[in-house]
């Protein structure tokens, strides 16, 4: 498996191969509270970098999803839509929220790496 | 402005209580466990709830005062007996929503708890149609906390001997560290439960030691899941100056012998929708799928006709789905209506459900 890298939207990514899988980082989570809905893109949909794919909602508000890179929806995860708490519980691995087909790999460059982002992230919550 | 504090504040500070602003005060949002625990905890177990930035409203007066008042609420304040409650609303002329209420009879005169974003307005209204006859004191003095949940009886009794005693929406005086304290048993979450008005002084020393009973601190973020679920009305959203008690759906809150006189500030307004109905009811709704529609959503018929909106909705823990409550065009109201919530540009499917969500678990049997 690929670093991961991070967004300023709060989403992580991980590469393999030309597959890309993106989900909402810890600390999106946090910032939210309890998410009790999920809605994603639909399989085969292509999405543009920094554009909407899905929406997640806590008890107080909803929010949307951003795709960090463009592509195409290769797989989702019905699991966090049948049980959004999943998302709370383990954001950063099994509560990933859609794979894509990248299609530009230099779109990856302007992304953060763990330690950026955990500093960005930082900033951004005080 | 200044924002206000309460006398919990620090507490809810260390608690590591997230804030939001609302009417003015510093208000705990919710705590770490989060607005889902906090909610579940309520209604297993007993959540304690800040809410002294609602209006304490004392007013004091004879004989007179009771027929005054008669001529502003809709109540038949004359039979109310001492300690015992009623729900009630301040209206306008057109039977519009001043405030929705809860009006205590004590001893030499009233109690009223008042919405906080409204309580100011409140208190000029009332003193005006008043005229400035009786002793009136919105209380800053004193805080105001909630006990909910069906352990609170037992806690809150460890502490004050003698509230297993009380039944549903009545109260009396008891003493705290040898300073008078109001319960009530009453609430906002459909829960058995318990309001104490105490002095500031007090109130973190009180609610520590039920804290040490096995209470837990509930934010805001919860107190409104819980009331959604139960169907209870929240002021500025289900209700306001343009909505009358009658579409409401609260004319049980209107006592049946002051229908037919009238007499009291609306009662033309109220006479009339009793007798030709309205045009638009609250409601509650259920989504079909696990969409959330929240305030302000459009609500369609099966025709794609817009019949209506939506006043609250979230996502009930205790329901485990989405819930909400809004207002439809009448003929539209019937349970089991098929409607159609647009959320995100999409219409989703929903149906006209009775309210409560969840059941009321209430004591009406009084210990005594």
């Amino acid at each position: 498996m690929s670093d991961v890298k991070f967004s300023k939207e709060h989403e992580w990514i991980t590469l393999e191969d030309d597959i890309a899988t993106i989900g909402i980082t810890k600390h999106a989570t946090e910032m939210l509270g309890d998410i009790v809905f999920a809605e994603l893109p639909e399989k085969g949909a292509s999405v543009e970098k920094d554009g909407t794919a899905g929406v997640v909602e806590s008890t107080k508000a909803a929010s949307d999803v951003y795709t960090p890179i463009s592509g195409e929806v290769v797989d989702t995860n019905q699991s966090i839509v049948d049980d959004p708490s999943k998302i709370n519980e383990d954001p950063e691995g099994s509560a990933w929220f859609f794979k894509l087909k990248m299609k530009d790999k230099a779109e990856l460059d302007s992304l953060m790496n763990k330690e950026e982002y955990d500093k960005f992230a930082k900033e951004s919550a005080s | 402005m200044e924002i206000k504090k309460t006398s919990l504040y620090q507490l809810h500070q260390n608690s590591k209580a997230k804030f939001v602003e609302f009417a003015g005060y510093q208000m705990p949002i919710q705590y770490p466990e989060g607005i889902v625990e906090e909610h579940k905890f309520t209604r297993n177990h007993s959540g304690i709830f800040d809410v002294s930035h609602m209006g304490q409203l004392f007013i004091y007066g004879d004989d007179n005062l009771i027929e005054d008042l008669e001529k502003i609420f809709p109540l038949n304040l004359k039979n109310l007996k001492l300690n015992h409650s009623k729900y009630s609303f301040l209206m306008n002329d057109e039977a519009g929503i001043y405030d929705d209420l809860i009006i205590t009879k004590i001893e030499k005169g009233f109690l009223i708890i008042l919405n906080a974003a409204c309580k100011k307005n409140d208190f000029k209204i009332l003193s005006r149609l008043l005229n400035n006859k009786y002793e009136m004191l919105l209380d800053n003095e004193r805080s105001l906390i909630a006990i909910q949940g069906p352990k609170s009886v037992q806690i809150l009794s460890d502490t004050i001997n003698g509230v297993e005693n009380l039944s549903f929406m009545s109260g009396n005086w008891f003493f705290f560290q040898e300073q008078k304290i109001y319960i009530t048993r009453s609430g906002y979450t459909g829960e058995d439960g318990f309001e104490i008005s105490l002095p500031n002084n007090c109130a973190e020393n009180f609610t520590k030691k039920l804290i040490e009973k096995g209470a837990k601190l509930i934010g805001l973020g919860a107190r409104d899941t819980l009331r959604l679920e139960a169907g209870l009305c929240l002021y500025g959203h289900e209700l306001d100056k343009d909505k009358t008690p009658v579409e409401a759906n609260l004319k049980w809150a209107i006592s049946k012998d002051r229908i037919s006189k009238g007499n009291f500030i609306g009662s033309n307004i109220i006479n009339k929708q009793l007798t030709d109905g309205v045009s638009k009811i609250r409601v509650g709704i259920k989504p079909e799928g696990r969409i959330i529609a929240r305030e302000k959503t459009k609500i369609f018929n099966q025709s794609d006709l817009h019949i209506g909106e939506i006043t609250s909705g979230t996502f009930g823990p205790s329901v485990n789905g989405p819930v909400a409550m809004g207002y439809v065009e009448n003929e539209f109201s019937k349970k089991n209506t098929k409607i159609f919530l647009e959320v995100r540009g999409k219409k989703h499917p929903a149906n006209i459900c009775g309210l409560p969500f969840y059941k009321k678990s209430y004591v009406k049997g009084a210990n005594k």
